[in-house]
């Protein structure tokens, strides 16, 4: 299985590699927006003094041009292929191989992340080192852990999409479901704005879901806004995030097996 | 070559049918508006008591017209749709309970349908096939050649198959579904949309497969050339109901395959009076003769053009709708489709090929 996984997601990987235009087109997208968003917070820094809650402008210029880079890898905008298979009827296909569906897709969507972590993830950061001063992590394994707990985000951004792609097997149309997602993805995982300056309430709900770990929480360790013990929490959260959502995609995904087998869907 | 043992070692007989369905229905479950909130519930039979037993080594052909029940029983035996009663066996597994076990012993090509990575070149679904699979690295190799070589897929293995056409796609999707040495391949509509030349090729690569392989091979197919090609068995399926099992030169000589000659007269005239066909039904200056398929038509046509001057001419070869008319008339009229009640049952498989 390892095996098989790894070929599915070179094969992703070299797929996503070939819309080049698309790419450079999302990449002067994702970067515009990074200057746009910095230039917001900053102001909105230096009108607070310099500062708002423990932000500084050079950690709010890095957040908005990091989580710019997020985009894709996480796919906050989502991936319909399952659900337009399911739509189509080509799921029968994916029933008849003797592979776990589950990871058939993380597969393709890691493969894909990868891809975009390279593609679009690492040039609107650059782009926006050259107009504005950015943190880096430090020390120099701060690197490393968030390599970690990018590759955990990426997973919960896919099971969060695998969960609501299945529902097309009920809805036929599920374009109305991956919209809210959308939506509730882009407010709650601190894209829009560090989930820090939401008020104190709604931090606190924010941060019981599990859409910061897809995002703000890789942003942070980039920051270095976490260290020590702090780090060993926050991927232990987002571990345990990964876990709840593929599991939850598992039971999704049994039901709408049974569903089709049984009703003939 | 030492592949060719592991061939033979892998395609060895199963003991008992390759498939085995008893008294199997489906029933569907559909829910229709009636009203504003109200909903109507009604229970639509796609299948209905449908048994046959496939030998393996067997190649069979499943006839019938769209939505008779083809599509839902091939998906009762590849274990995607579970029977509403009865009992199915497939090379001795229970198709829904053991699904996945099963895969990893069937091949399974859909005309409408594909299982090769769209952006990707051919060669890269072939290679996922074999990680998939977990074939054999010699075995796959071996294969591989053996398939690329007999379907001349040399050049295509490094374009993409987006690019294919439809006849080459196709050619991809045989090798993809028997890479992995599977003791029965089921194809529904294998050959719909192709040309004739693509149509020849598939055929004499199923033959081919089926002769040496001994792989079981059962066709869904509404192009009853098809299973005159290849099989020597065929089951007709008409509104859920297997309506004639047998074999096919049996069923050529008993209701015949004949042809028709639609001919255009200059100015309507009575029936004509032919040797060599029978003119079954006139309209105005249209006249419809039958004739049986050893007859050559340009005779029928000499003799016609003999007897009357003619406008124009066609010549219709029989179809599947035409050949069921035919069986129904011969069991007698109070089984006649027409009289038949259960209308709905067309609704069944909705949305699905048949």
């Amino acid at each position: 299985m390892p095996r098989l996984l790894w070929e599915i997601a070179r094969r992703s990987f070299r797929r996503a590699s070939h819309y080049r235009l698309a790419t450079a087109a999302g990449v002067f997208v994702n970067t515009v927006f990074g200057y746009l968003r910095a230039a917001v917070l900053v102001v909105v820094a230096a009108r607070a003094g310099g500062e708002v809650r423990g932000l500084d402008e050079v950690d709010l210029a890095t957040f908005a041009f990091v989580s710019q880079g997020f985009i894709m890898v996480v796919g906050v905008f989502g991936d319909r292929e399952l659900a337009q298979r399911i739509r189509t009827g080509d799921v029968v296909i994916d029933l008849y191989r003797p592979a776990d569906i589950q990871l058939w897709f993380l597969a393709i969507w890691l493969g894909r992340a990868g891809y975009q972590v390279l593609a679009r993830g690492v040039p609107p950061v650059l782009l926006g080192s050259l107009a504005f001063e950015l943190r880096w992590p430090d020390p120099w394994w701060h690197w490393g852990v968030f390599v970690v707990s990018t590759v955990l985000a990426s997973i919960i951004g896919f099971g969060i999409r695998f969960c609501s792609n299945l529902v097309a097997f009920w809805l036929l149309d599920n374009r109305g479901v991956e919209q809210m997602v959308t939506m509730a993805v882009n407010f709650f995982t601190g894209l829009l704005l560090p989930i820090d300056l939401f008020p104190p309430w709604l931090e606190a709900l924010t941060r019981a879901l599990p859409f910061p770990s897809m995002l703000q929480f890789p942003v942070d360790v980039f920051l270095g806004r976490v260290s020590g013990w702090g780090l060993i929490w926050l991927l232990t959260q987002q571990l345990a995030w990964v876990v709840a959502m593929l599991a939850l995609g598992r039971l999704i995904l049994a039901a709408a097996t049974r569903r089709v087998v049984v009703q003939g869907g | 070559m030492t592949g060719a043992t592991a061939t033979a070692v892998a395609t060895a007989p199963v003991p008992g049918p390759a498939i085995r369905l008893d008294g199997i229905d489906k029933t569907y479950v559909v829910r229709t508006r009636a009203g504003r909130l109200r909903r109507h519930r009604r229970e639509v039979r796609a299948v209905e008591g449908v048994s046959f037993v496939v030998s393996p080594g067997e190649m069979v052909g499943y006839l019938g017209p769209n939505g008779a029940g083809k599509s839902t029983t091939i998906k009762m035996i590849t274990g995607i749709l579970t029977p509403s009663a009865g009992e199915i066996e497939v090379l001795g597994l229970q198709p829904t309970g053991d699904r996945r076990a099963l895969t990893r012993r069937i091949g399974v090509v859909f005309g409408q349908r594909s299982q090769l990575w769209w952006d990707l070149p051919l060669a890269d679904s072939f290679e996922l096939l074999h990680h998939l699979y977990r074939t054999d690295a010699a075995r796959h190799r071996h294969n591989l050649d053996a398939f690329v070589d007999r379907l001349d897929l040399g050049q295509l293995l490094p374009v993409p198959v987006r690019q294919l056409s439809l006849g080459q796609r196709m050619r991809g999707e045989l090798t993809a579904a028997l890479l992995h040495d599977p003791d029965l391949v089921v194809l529904d509509e294998p050959t719909i949309g192709l040309d004739v030349v693509s149509k020849y090729a598939v055929r004499e690569f199923l033959a081919e497969t089926n002769r040496e392989r001994g792989t079981t091979v059962l066709l869904t197919t509404h192009d009853l050339d098809d299973v005159e090609q290849l099989c020597r068995r065929m089951l007709i399926i008409d509104r859920g109901r297997v309506l004639l099992d047998g074999s096919v030169e049996g069923f050529k000589e008993e209701h015949g395959t004949d042809r028709t000659l639609v001919v255009d007269l200059e100015r309507p005239a009575p029936a004509l009076d032919l040797a060599r066909g029978a003119v079954v039904r006139t309209d105005g200056p249209r006249q419809w003769v039958r004739f049986d398929r050893e007859v050559s038509a340009a005779e029928v046509i000499a003799e016609v053009t003999a007897l009357a001057p003619v406008r124009d001419l066609t010549i219709e070869e029989p179809d599947i709708e035409d050949l069921i008319h035919h069986v129904y008339a011969s069991l007698g009229g109070e089984q006649r489709r027409d009289g038949r009640s259960g209308d709905d049952r067309r609704a069944g498989p909705a949305g699905e090929a048949g």
